[in-house]
């Protein structure tokens, strides 16, 4: 009973297309958790099927301990829906789909409106309340989207590729509002495709491909499992680069790998320390450093090496 | 000022409307798209008015010797034709709503399911309202002269509104099935043709071929128009009056019941 979603090898069969193959999800209340794969890989469908909009063909599903197949009332009352293409009436204005909601969420007509009111104004959208959704921008229609989703606060809220097609502000904007969300106790599940977005914002991240999770954890532990983190050094003087590489593979005891870049180099660090040793010889050899880095092997490293995996050889 | 804080309280939840309320709510929806896309009543308003004249003025001489004596036997008939046609933009209209992303959110609110199919054909029914008053203003323009008065007129109107209403998921099914607003066009037309021309509505069937009386005594059509000219004319049947109803109660149950099936599973 302490997860907001649990499924056990769930599966959705379209045609003679394994969509969604044995998924098994624990999400934990009060987080945001990542479903992350690329186009086609089922998150969607998964989704679907949590928000009772599809009938799972195999396995089971549970939301706040609620069948999603057996149960889907008691579902539907606590969750709430924002899909990946405008989940309000593009031919209505953001006052009126608002009401409309509120009032099918059983508001009586003045708190409708009041709620209405305030929830475009939370939003920023005071000033298009009267406009038809269809003339909105972008940003605007995502952000009427996610308002209509928090008309009564959901306590599981899910969010398919909530800043696809988004521009780098109307993203943030959606970003805060996810925390905001969070912050305030409701579980958000959210899909995507930005390795970026679900590092950013999720607790734990489900890597989905070919309708199966590859990968499950932390972001920081799906890094680790990947590897250590890498060094990047650029190097003021190209033509020191032999020495500097000689250097740091008998530092770091590990292979060295030259950039295309004449000036940089990569390698592979077992932790600070050792970046910090590598550095130090480096400066004791008298080599001037420009830039000197250690980072976490990137979300795009661990996906490309986990769909690598999963591939057929 | 509001802040996102400030609306993301965890009070109350208000208790889930009634399935009336909701429905109620989704018939508010048709209304205000009816609001921002006035052309749409173009179909109800323009397509009976030719109806009308056309009809009346293509076969009133021919089979009655005058327009204004054919109009007494037609304009029921007309009247039904027209809203009976008009149904089938429930199914086209219901075929390109659906395939927008606002349906999935309907269909994961915790309220009565049929809600939002019934709402839409409650605005529908505006619109059958609407057409047939205005096929009845011109009826009575041209010369219409019911003997049962504003009573016989208003019944016989009601008794077509409770028939288009439960004709109406016919449509619904069809918009739920057919891949493409065409396809829904092109099956409504299919069905409507020889269900409202193989009738009783534009001459007698008495004489028509034997097997051909057959149909038309069995389509519910002609039920409708004879129960609809009985109420005009100020001598209602009953009879008529109750086939009817009991099509529209057969109607409603067989294709709201494969409709709402459609429904859950789409």
């Amino acid at each position: 009973m302490s997860f907001a979603v649990e499924t056990t090898g769930l599966v959705k069969i379209f045609g003679d297309n394994r969509a969604v193959d044995g998924v098994d999800l624990q999400v934990p209340r009060g987080t945001v958790y990542g479903l992350l794969g690329p186009n086609g890989a089922g998150k969607t469908t998964v989704v679907r099927m949590l928000a009772t909009l599809l009938r799972p063909d195999g396995g089971t599903a549970r939301v706040f301990g609620h069948d999603v197949a057996k149960e889907p009332d008691a579902v539907r009352s606590r969750v709430s829906l924002t899909g990946q293409y405008a989940s309000v009436d593009e031919d209505l204005t953001g006052t009126e789909n608002l009401v409309l909601l509120a009032r099918l969420l059983g508001h009586r007509r003045p708190a409708a409106r009041a709620r209405a009111a305030q929830l475009l104004e939370a939003f920023g959208l005071t000033e298009a309340a009267t406009r038809q959704v269809k003339k909105y921008s972008g940003g605007m229609r995502r952000r009427i989207d996610i308002a209509a989703s928090i008309l009564n606060t959901p306590d599981l809220l899910f969010l398919d590729e909530p800043t696809t097609g988004l521009d780098p502000r109307s993203r943030n904007q959606v970003w805060e509002i996810i925390r905001e969300v969070v912050a305030h106790g409701t579980t958000v599940l959210l899909t995507t495709q930005y390795l970026d977005e679900a590092d950013r914002l999720a607790g734990r991240i489900a890597v989905i491909d070919h309708g199966k999770v590859i990968a499950e954890g932390t972001p920081g532990s799906l890094k680790a499992s990947i590897g250590a983190g890498t060094v990047h050094v650029r190097l003021r003087d190209p033509g020191r680069r032999p020495e500097a590489v000689s250097l740091i593979a008998a530092t770091l005891d590990t292979p060295v790998q030259l950039d295309s870049d004449p000036v940089a180099l990569t390698a592979p660090a077992a932790s600070a320390e050792q970046a910090a040793r590598a550095l130090g010889a480096l400066a004791g050899a008298g080599i001037l450093v420009d830039d000197f880095s250690l980072g976490q092997p990137s979300l795009d490293e661990v996906f490309l090496a986990l769909t690598a995996q999963g591939a057929p050889a | 000022m509001t802040t996102l804080a400030t609306v993301l309280t965890r009070e109350e939840r208000p208790r889930r409307p009634s399935a009336l309320a909701a429905s109620l709510t989704f018939g508010w929806r048709a209304i205000l798209k009816i609001k921002h896309v006035p052309e749409q009543l173009f179909d109800v308003t323009a397509f009976p008015i030719i109806m009308t004249l056309m009809f009346t003025y293509l076969f009133g001489g021919a089979l009655a010797g005058s327009t204004k004596e054919y109009l007494q036997y037609l304009l029921p008939g007309i009247m039904v034709t027209s809203v009976v046609m008009i149904t089938m933009y429930t199914g086209v209209g219901l075929n390109t709503d659906i395939e927008k992303g606002v349906f999935d959110r309907f269909r994961t609110l915790p309220i009565w399911r049929p809600a939002a199919l019934v709402g839409m054909i409650i605005g529908d029914v505006l619109r059958y309202v609407l057409a047939a008053t205005t096929i009845m203003l011109v009826g009575l323009i041209l010369g219409f002269r019911p003997a049962g008065g504003v009573v016989g007129v208003l019944a016989g109107i009601g008794l077509l509104v409770v028939f288009s209403f439960a004709f109406s998921w016919i449509w619904t099914m069809f918009g739920l099935l057919l891949r493409s607003e065409k396809s829904v066009m092109g099956v409504s037309m299919l069905v409507l043709f020889p269900l409202t021309f193989l009738s009783n509505v534009f001459v007698n069937p008495s004489t028509m071929p034997g097997w051909l009386q057959a149909f038309v005594k069995l389509n519910p059509i002609t039920h409708l128009v004879a129960a609809v000219r009985f109420l005009m004319a100020g001598t209602p049947d009953a009879a008529e009056t109750m086939w009817t109803l009991a099509a529209s109660a057969v109607l409603l149950a067989v294709f709201g019941a494969l409709t709402m099936r459609l429904y859950n599973r789409k």
